[in-house]
């Protein structure tokens, strides 16, 4: 009963995207077309990407505010390897590494220092950005070679790789969160973390990790936009965890723990991704854009409240 | 019941209340009159707090009325309660740490005009108000900057800032030293003297005739008699126990075997000083003590979910090293802990889900949950403890209380734990499944597991268990043999020389 609660949840957002996207057809002959659904798609996957992350975290009952400041700071690492020569699989894999690191110090903070994830992850937020401003002098690292930037630019069977890494890192995320004891575990700590405990879950390890997902999650996106942009900013990524955390709750994601999916956050992500470029498409000003993209934070989440108490 | 009594204030008559086919209160009568203190009495479960709670309109009645100076009183919430003068103190204190005492006293009601606070007039007032409690509390001092006596003689004085005629105090002295108990006394005679009425709740015996002028007593849900104090001990004790047996224990097919666990010295801040006990392959070891007492902290640390101080735990012969729930469950020792909601389930989960959590690991390769293992696994829990559940993939806060009893009892017996602690193992479910559940335990000892059985319910802890270790005071007070009667019980676990 409950699963098709939720599953009708999720359907009920996914119908909203559709809903969207049918309205967009009708205001607008240019939304429908290939080239503009597969910008929609390359713009949407940073957000996606870095919402993956975000759902493991708020799902283990956590929140993760450093991902946009550990982007930056992980592309900063990128970029700078890459110009001193390092080969861009080697380079990646530091950028990847340097975020789960962070990441994982976030957990640590978190677990043995007991910091409630909030006052942890916005420490972190300053220090990880206040490291790619020190480490680059403020400074943006521009131009790399063209194998580098196939990571943007590179198209399989007209659909660009970034899309590709999307659909991967989902994959993953999903096998890892319903197939695995690691994802088993970030629901039911998130649902009842002394209960888990006393079911003699490493509580500590396992949220700590969670974090590190998080760090690792932001690290890919940092990758992929420094590909698009041909470019890493250390003041790149402002703002984008509270992007990341409107796609989780529009997904469905209960900011209490322990429930939520990662369908949800896609279509959460993909949700965003489709009204930004909508409202850029039908000409309505950046500024009303903020507005609309609130009200739609704040429906779907109120929806979602109101059919669960009606439930209970 | 002479309800023509002048210095009546209340009475409750006929007072019955269920939850969820338990029967908590059965026909209550209760009296109060003007200045009186009045004793409540009753073992753990007796239906002491849900007559408290329907009093102060925290909770409805099924049946029953309850008049107020012969004035039928309703009572719907405790605005109500409020209203007619009836005030509760709480075990729990309901201060604002930060906030001063008297602006905790008028929380709420604070005087003065559009909003703005008349400082002066609300000191003055609570001073005042203080002062004729007998205490020098400075008003204007943070609640946290006092101590417990004086944080209670502010609750008390909140409590006559709303002009309470009626008074619950909930074992006020629980958590007090022997001097300020004896300030706190003072207060309540003074109160008295007032004509303010007292429902005084404590298990303390010695306490009764140095403030009581009549003791009631409680047991099942019913009213056994009510004495004037002084009375004797062993009268009011004899009353508090005495149950009905009008349950069935299975009849045991299990055998004493080896030493399986031994404790030695166990100790862990006020509530856990120098515990020892030995517990046995195909025994049921009962652990008895009113609230506080002991035992919830003895089960958490032989569980390894808190920390010893000092001492040790030895399971067959070899002294382990528990520093977090997971070692305990290595070697073998599961807790069903006393809630089930907050400490055993993760409600949100599905059953499946909540019965293989501790066993993931056997149930996984490299980190992949085996999911036909697991459903194997759950569908024979299911079956075996005849779970009534719509299926395995539905979320377990669908399930009835003793059914979600039964899935955190199959988490352990999943995990085949040597040793088992159950701590109150049928608090809150239903005849029938507590019979199954008290199966379930005579057949793991059978199968010659130690079972550590801490319950507040005395006929369960004489109808189960093979000895009985009975706590007060965060001490191990006398151990009982099979056999021992409902007041012996009763009589150590009161703290009362045997």
């Amino acid at each position: 009963m409950r699963r098709l609660v939720s599953s009708g949840r999720r359907l009920g957002t996914l119908l909203g995207l559709v809903g969207l996207c049918l309205l967009l057809w009708i205001l607008t002959p240019h939304f429908l077309t290939v080239s503009n659904l597969v910008n929609v798609l390359e713009q949407t996957s940073i957000n996606a990407v870095i919402a993956l992350g975000m759902t493991f975290v708020i799902i283990s009952g956590g929140i993760d505010l450093s991902v946009g400041s550990l982007l930056a700071l992980a592309g900063v690492v990128l970029a700078t390897l890459l110009h001193a020569g390092v080969p861009p699989p080697l380079a990646a894999a530091a950028a990847l590494a340097t975020g789960f690191l962070f990441g994982t110090l976030n957990g640590l903070a978190i677990t043995l220092g007991r910091l409630p994830p909030f006052i942890a992850t916005l420490g972190m937020m300053s220090i990880a950005r206040g490291c790619a401003l020190v480490f680059t002098e403020g400074r943006p690292i521009s131009g790399f070679d063209d194998g580098f930037r196939s990571v943007a630019t590179a198209r399989l069977a007209s659909i660009p790789a970034p899309v590709l890494v999307t659909i991967v890192a989902y994959g993953l995320g999903q096998f890892v969160l319903s197939r695995t004891r690691f994802g088993r575990y970030t629901y039911a700590m998130g649902g009842n973390e002394e209960a888990t405990r006393l079911s003699g879950v490493n509580v500590r390890l396992h949220k700590t990790v969670v974090y590190g997902v998080s760090g690792l999650a932001s690290a890919v996106a940092a990758v992929l936009l420094t590909a698009r942009l041909n470019s890493a900013q250390p003041i790149a990524g402002i703002m984008y965890e509270l992007d990341a955390i409107a796609a989780t709750v529009i997904g469905g994601t209960s900011l209490m723990g322990g429930e939520g999916t990662l369908t949800g956050t896609l279509i959460g992500a993909l949700i965003m991704g489709v009204l930004r470029n909508g409202l850029n498409l039908l000409g309505v000003s950046s500024f009303l854009q903020q507005i609309v993209i609130g009200l739609v934070i704040v429906t779907a989440v109120l929806v979602d409240t109101t059919l669960k108490s009606r439930k209970a | 019941m002479s309800s023509d009594s002048p210095d009546l204030v209340l009475q409750m008559c006929g007072i019955s209340k269920r939850f969820t086919g338990v029967v908590a209160l059965d026909d209550v009568h209760f009296d109060l009159r003007a200045g009186e203190v009045h004793v409540l009495l009753g073992e753990n479960g007796a239906g002491k707090s849900t007559l408290m709670r329907i009093l102060s309109g925290a909770c409805s009645r099924d049946a029953g009325t309850i008049e107020i100076d012969g004035h039928t009183a309703e009572l719907h919430s405790p605005r109500d309660a409020q209203r007619l003068g009836i005030s509760t103190i709480y075990q729990e204190f309901t201060l604002v740490p930060h906030l001063s005492a008297a602006a905790n006293i008028f929380l709420g009601r604070e005087p003065g005009r559009f909003g703005a606070i008349d400082r002066g007039r609300l000191l003055s007032e609570a001073r005042a108000l203080l002062a004729d409690l007998g205490t020098a509390i400075d008003p204007a001092v943070e609640v946290r900057r006092l101590g417990i006596a004086e944080q209670q003689m502010v609750e008390v004085a909140k409590a006559l800032s709303v002009k309470a005629r009626i008074l619950i105090m909930d074992e006020p002295t629980s958590a007090l030293t022997d001097s300020e108990i004896d300030l706190l006394f003072a207060a309540i005679r003074r109160l008295s003297a007032r004509g303010v009425a007292i429902i005084y709740i404590s298990h303390r015996m010695e306490e009764l005739a140095r403030v009581g002028h009549r003791a009631t007593v409680l047991r099942d849900g019913r009213t056994v008699g009510t004495r004037p104090l002084p009375a004797p001990v062993p009268e009011l004790v004899r009353l508090m126990a005495n149950r009905d047996i009008a349950e069935h224990f299975p009849v045991p097919t299990r055998k004493r075997g080896d030493e399986l666990l031994r404790v030695e010295d166990a100790s862990r801040g006020p509530r856990l000083r120098n515990v020892s006990l030995t517990l046995h392959r195909g025994e049921i070891l009962g652990v008895a003590g009113l609230l506080g007492a002991g035992r919830t902290e003895l089960a958490r640390a032989i569980a390894g979910a808190d920390v010893l101080e000092s001492g040790r735990v030895v399971l067959n012969g070899r002294p382990l090293r528990l520093r977090a729930p997971a070692d305990a469950i290595r070697h073998g020792i599961g807790l069903v802990p006393e809630d089930r909601k907050r400490q055993g389930l993760v409600l949100q989960q599905t059953v499946t889900s909540n019965l293989t959590l501790p066993q993931l690991v056997r149930l996984s390769t490299a980190g992949v949950i085996d999911r036909a293992a697991e459903r194997r696994e759950a569908t024979t829990w299911i079956r075996d403890l005849r779970v009534k559940t719509a299926g395995p993939d539905v979320a377990v806060a669908t399930l009835s209380g003793g059914n979600q009893q039964k899935i955190v009892l199959g988490k352990w017996l999943a995990a085949r734990s040597d040793v088992l602690i159950v701590d109150e193992p049928t608090r809150g479910i239903d005849v029938a499944a507590r019979m199954e559940i008290y199966a379930l335990l005579d057949q793991l000892a059978a199968q010659g597991a130690g079972i550590l059985m801490i319950s507040s319910d005395l006929l369960e802890v004489i109808g189960m268990s093979d000895r009985i270790l009975v706590m007060h005071g965060g001490r191990v007070h006398a151990v009982l043999d099979r056999g021992a009667t409902q007041e012996a019980v009763l009589h150590a676990a009161l703290g009362l020389a045997s």
